[in-house]
């Protein structure tokens, strides 16, 4: 991604060289603070240059999120970002691009957009926040509510049923999916750097407390009392376990996952985590591991290598300028079926 | 004996079943003349139905080219010839026929189903219909079943080789050569030698049943047109339109990202950028119009030329991201070429009735530039202009093309190359103190195009108001009015790169035609004929809708009455209005999918004076 000569012309970064000075204008004690902190944190590990790291995104709490990152960054239109971050990345695909969304932006108005930027494969990371409502339109049920959610625009409880980010990008063929939570720093930062390592488009759903109008929405399975038995870690090549004792563990039943007594497993055999598994099916029935029936899972759900869509088309260029020659403007226009008007008498 | 007869210019149209090849057939026939050294026009005709049922009136498709040894400028108002490969077609366009006009008739196809199929109730050819038509019978499908006896194709391949037969026949009806053709046909089906020898077969006994027929009419020929030297090929105005797209990558030295869904009749500019991306051009078929356009405002983000193409329907959806590049202040260039309107409207038919929408299409005070191609070949200048516009002012340009054309051809005469327009393109590479990305040039308004992967000028832009000069969030009511003003005063700051426009005829008088866009060649054509008998006439066409040229207003005020024909309901009419008090203006407005003929703007013109 970068030259030796290009990281040695600057200093290894600090937090503070990925913070842009603008003003932070969310609300005291929102989600996205914490999510702001580990991205500024974790980019100041990398070498890859500052000017390098372009924030895209689109409408909402979250898209604010270019303004205070010390890049180059681009607040655009309302679930557009994908799109805006396609057409930058296929002419400069030597940028790291990071697409910052929400629940509302990239699965309603911006749905069709982050399909496509995940089955084709582009090397995007795009980042979903979701709070399931919507913040800045001050509190409506979004596509990831909860069915019954009474808000504002759902007194009697909204009669959606709610869509699940990562089985769309596992619909998608995503290459890299995964999920974190504004709570714990530690775990996204360890996610998000992956994301930017991974080639091709990395999907990151980050569940991030909205504390005016979707207050602890997640609390239930992450908070500190009962974390250990709500949500399980995953851990590429280790069986699935959770619990405080780590006692507990994920077996299958058919089509279905089960929680077994690690200690009592008999004749079943605990899931092993496979990030590389070549078929979605293994993560698809991970993404369905909902609370109350089941602790939820975070980590890395899929990590596979796949050309990447601005790879293939460098190649395309390459093999037709190979063939055809460097295009010569004077011999496109000037084609064979030209013909020549004479002046006159000559 | 072969009767032979010279004539200036002829106007013929194939018409046939969609499933017929008229337009192949069309399309030759217009390579075959133009190398023949002619003037030559067309206008292609088809349904938006890839394959409405056969033989029905839906089905009907046309081409009606005129060839010339004169300059001219349209592809004839009505046809001197028709051909006509089944009853349907005949139904459609034979209305269009002057009396004592030739039609040449597939007599094969007039079975009693067919003539059912296409509301006939008694038999066209046996009744008295065509009476006032010099008729010329051929049996196109058995002639050509004949000549293609010894063939080892099917059946119904074979009779898919009678368009071939007619165009052989037309050929030797105007002394044209069958060598283009016969070298086409070779390399379009190079991988199928039975397909290319059956083809050629049916031509030349087309051709010769013409030499061998004693009823044929006589053979007409036509001079070379004395047009100015040069180097020409024959070109539709999409070909132009992407081969202005090539020009600007080339000349710049950029990348072009064509952000497009494919929409009718915008997607063959697609086609040929996606055969030339040796030239520095990345094609990418997005997944909705909106993706298309944000696609190539992204690559204008990154310093590269982002180009979107569309038609009306797309401008709709695109229109959201347009306004995100107005305010942005980044360059894009959307390509709409138009077709009949509202919503779906005429797929491929053609209209220009979208200026008011691209001028006003968006919310908030929201200027654009734009720019209008009026013929064929000029396409390639104004897509390139349009390129220009968006680089040097950083800003949106909307190049308006329609439906006649972008389908329909004409002889080009090809640019020195070494003459083309320079594209000054600059990216700041550092700056003194903390970076301003809206601190202005202070002759063009334009914000330094700074690129992501520049160091020292991280920045952020977006759709949220911008304080002037340092380009932060403002909510700031003065600062809002401020930067209103500045983005309107940009566009009109666009006039002082762009050419006076020009008087055809007197400079004053008592009246100008006002065209703009596609309508170029019906009002230049009626004006100058209508001159020519001593009426006293002008006109003016426009290529730049806006800004204006500035020296439109004088010109206006220095006519009685300005008349504006538009294939829309008055557009540039009631800008006109609106722009420049006093001016007396009518309009002359058609909105039927298809272009004016002469004759529609010389009457008004003449009711006029």
């Amino acid at each position: 991604m970068t030259t030796p000569e290009a990281a040695a012309a600057h200093l290894p970064y600090t937090k503070d060289d990925f913070v842009s000075g603008q003003d932070v204008r969310w609300c005291p004690g929102c989600g996205d603070y914490s999510i702001l902190s580990v991205m500024q944190r974790t980019l100041a590990q990398f070498t890859t240059p500052r000017e390098n790291h372009v924030f895209i995104s689109g409408i909402g709490c979250s898209s604010r999120f270019p303004y205070y990152m010390n890049n180059y960054g681009f607040h655009t239109i309302h679930g557009r970002a994908p799109a805006i971050a396609t057409g930058l990345k296929c002419v400069r695909p030597e940028l790291t691009v990071w697409v910052i969304t929400g629940d509302g932006d990239g699965l309603s108005i911006g749905g069709n957009h982050l399909i496509h930027a995940m089955r084709r494969n582009i090397g995007l990371n795009i980042i979903l926040v979701n709070n399931q409502i919507y913040g800045l339109t001050k509190g409506q049920y979004s596509p990831t509510s909860e069915i019954g959610k009474i808000t504002k625009s759902s007194p009697l409880g909204t009669i959606d049923y709610p869509i699940n980010p990562l089985c769309i990008a596992i619909a998608a063929e995503a290459t890299f999916i995964a999920r974190t939570i504004d709570t714990d720093p530690r775990h996204m930062g360890q996610i998000l750097a992956r994301a930017a390592q991974h080639k091709g488009v990395s999907f990151v759903e980050i569940y991030q407390n909205c504390i005016i109008f979707n207050k602890d929405a997640f609390v239930s399975v992450t908070g500190r009392e009962t974390r250990d038995d709500r949500a399980i870690y995953l851990e590429d090549g280790k069986p699935l376990v959770f619990g405080k004792e780590k006692n507990k563990g994920i077996t299958l039943d058919g089509f279905k996952t089960e929680i077994a007594d690690t200690s009592r497993l008999g004749d079943k055999k605990l899931l092993v985590h496979k990030e590389n598994d070549p078929s979605p099916n293994y993560a698809y029935l991970l993404t369905q591991m909902r609370y109350p029936e089941m602790p939820v899972p975070f980590g890395v759900f899929r990590c596979i290598e796949k050309p990447t869509y601005e790879d293939m088309m460098a190649d395309q260029i390459k093999l037709v300028t190979e063939k055809k020659g460097k295009g010569d403007l004077k011999s496109v226009l000037y084609t064979e079926d030209v013909w020549t008007v004479e002046k006159k008498g000559s | 004996m072969v009767i032979q007869k010279e004539t200036e210019s002829v106007t013929i149209r194939f018409a046939g079943d969609s499933g017929d090849g008229m337009q192949l057939t069309g399309d030759q026939f217009t390579d075959t003349s133009a190398l023949m050294g002619n003037d030559i026009a067309t206008l292609p005709d088809f349904p938006a139905e890839i394959r409405a049922p056969q033989g029905t009136l839906p089905g009907v498709s046309s081409f009606q080219i005129q060839f010339s040894q004169n300059d001219i400028y349209t592809a004839g108002d009505s046809p001197d010839v028709l051909v006509v490969m089944n009853p349907a077609a005949l139904k459609v366009n034979l209305k269009d026929l002057d009396s004592g006009g030739l039609l040449v008739v597939n007599t094969d196809s007039f079975a009693e189903e067919n003539l059912k199929k296409a509301g006939w109730k008694s038999n066209p050819l046996e009744d008295n219909t065509l009476k006032d038509y010099s008729v010329l019978r051929v049996p196109f499908s058995s002639l050509t079943k004949n000549a293609l006896e010894n063939s080892k194709i099917k059946p119904t391949e074979i009779d898919r080789c009678k368009n071939f037969f007619a165009l052989g026949l037309m050929f030797w009806v105007y002394g044209r050569t069958l060598d283009h053709t016969v070298k086409w046909i070779q390399e379009k089906f190079s991988k199928k030698p039975d397909i290319a020898e059956a083809n050629i077969l049916a031509l030349k006994a087309g051709y010769n049943y013409g030499d061998i027929t004693e009823t044929m009419p006589p053979r007409t020929l036509i001079k070379k047109a004395e047009i100015e030297p040069g180097t020409y090929r024959k070109i539709t105005g999409n070909e132009a339109t992407a081969l202005g797209i090539i020009a600007a990558a080339t000349l710049t030295g950029k990348q072009v990202l064509y952000g497009s869904y494919p929409i009718t009749p915008a997607s063959n500019i697609l086609h040929e950028l996606a055969k030339r991306k040796n030239f520095n051009i990345k094609t990418f078929q997005a997944e909705d119009e909106i993706a298309a356009c944000g696609a190539a405002l992204g690559a204008s983000f990154g310093g590269h030329i982002g180009v979107t193409a569309t038609s009306g329907p797309g401008v709709c959806l695109k229109s959201e991201m347009i306004n995100l590049a107005v305010m942005a202040e980044l360059p894009l260039v959307i390509l709409n070429i138009q077709r009949g309107g509202p919503s779906t409207g005429l797929p491929t038919k053609t209209e220009q009735s979208d200026l008011l929408q691209v001028l006003f299409g968006r919310n908030g005070d929201s200027p654009v530039a734009v720019v209008a191609a009026s013929t064929a070949a000029n396409c390639f200048d104004y897509a390139l202009e349009a390129i220009r516009i968006a680089i040097e002012y950083m800003t949106p340009v909307f190049f308006l093309s329609d439906g006649t054309l972008a389908n329909g051809s004409e002889p080009w005469q090809l640019p020195d190359i070494s003459k083309l327009p320079k594209i000054k393109i600059s990216h700041p590479t550092t700056s003194d103190g903390p970076f301003l990305p809206f601190v202005r040039n202070e002759k063009t308004l334009a914000r330094p195009w700074a690129i992501p992967g520049t160091k020292g000028l991280e920045h952020r832009i977006g759709g949220i108001e911008k304080a002037d000069k340092t380009g932060g969030v403002s909510y700031d009511p003065e600062n809002h009015h401020r930067m209103t003003l500045l983005r309107r005063e940009k566009i009109k700051r666009i006039a002082d790169s762009i050419p006076a426009a020009q008087v055809f005829g007197d400079p004053k008088g008592k009246l100008l035609v006002l065209g703009w866009g596609g309508t170029f060649g019906a009002i230049y054509a009626a004006v100058s004929e209508l001159r020519k008998t001593g009426k006293k006439v002008s006109s003016c066409h426009l290529n730049y809708l806006n800004p204006f040229p500035k020296n439109l207003g004088e010109i206006l005020r220095s006519f009685e009455t300005i008349l504006v024909p538009e294939l829309n309901m008055g557009q540039l009419l009631w800008l006109i209005r609106g722009e420049f008090e006093g001016i007396h203006a009518v309009g002359l407005n058609k909105v039927q999918g298809q272009p004016f003929k002469i004759k529609e703007i010389e009457q008004k013109i003449e009711e006029l004076l």
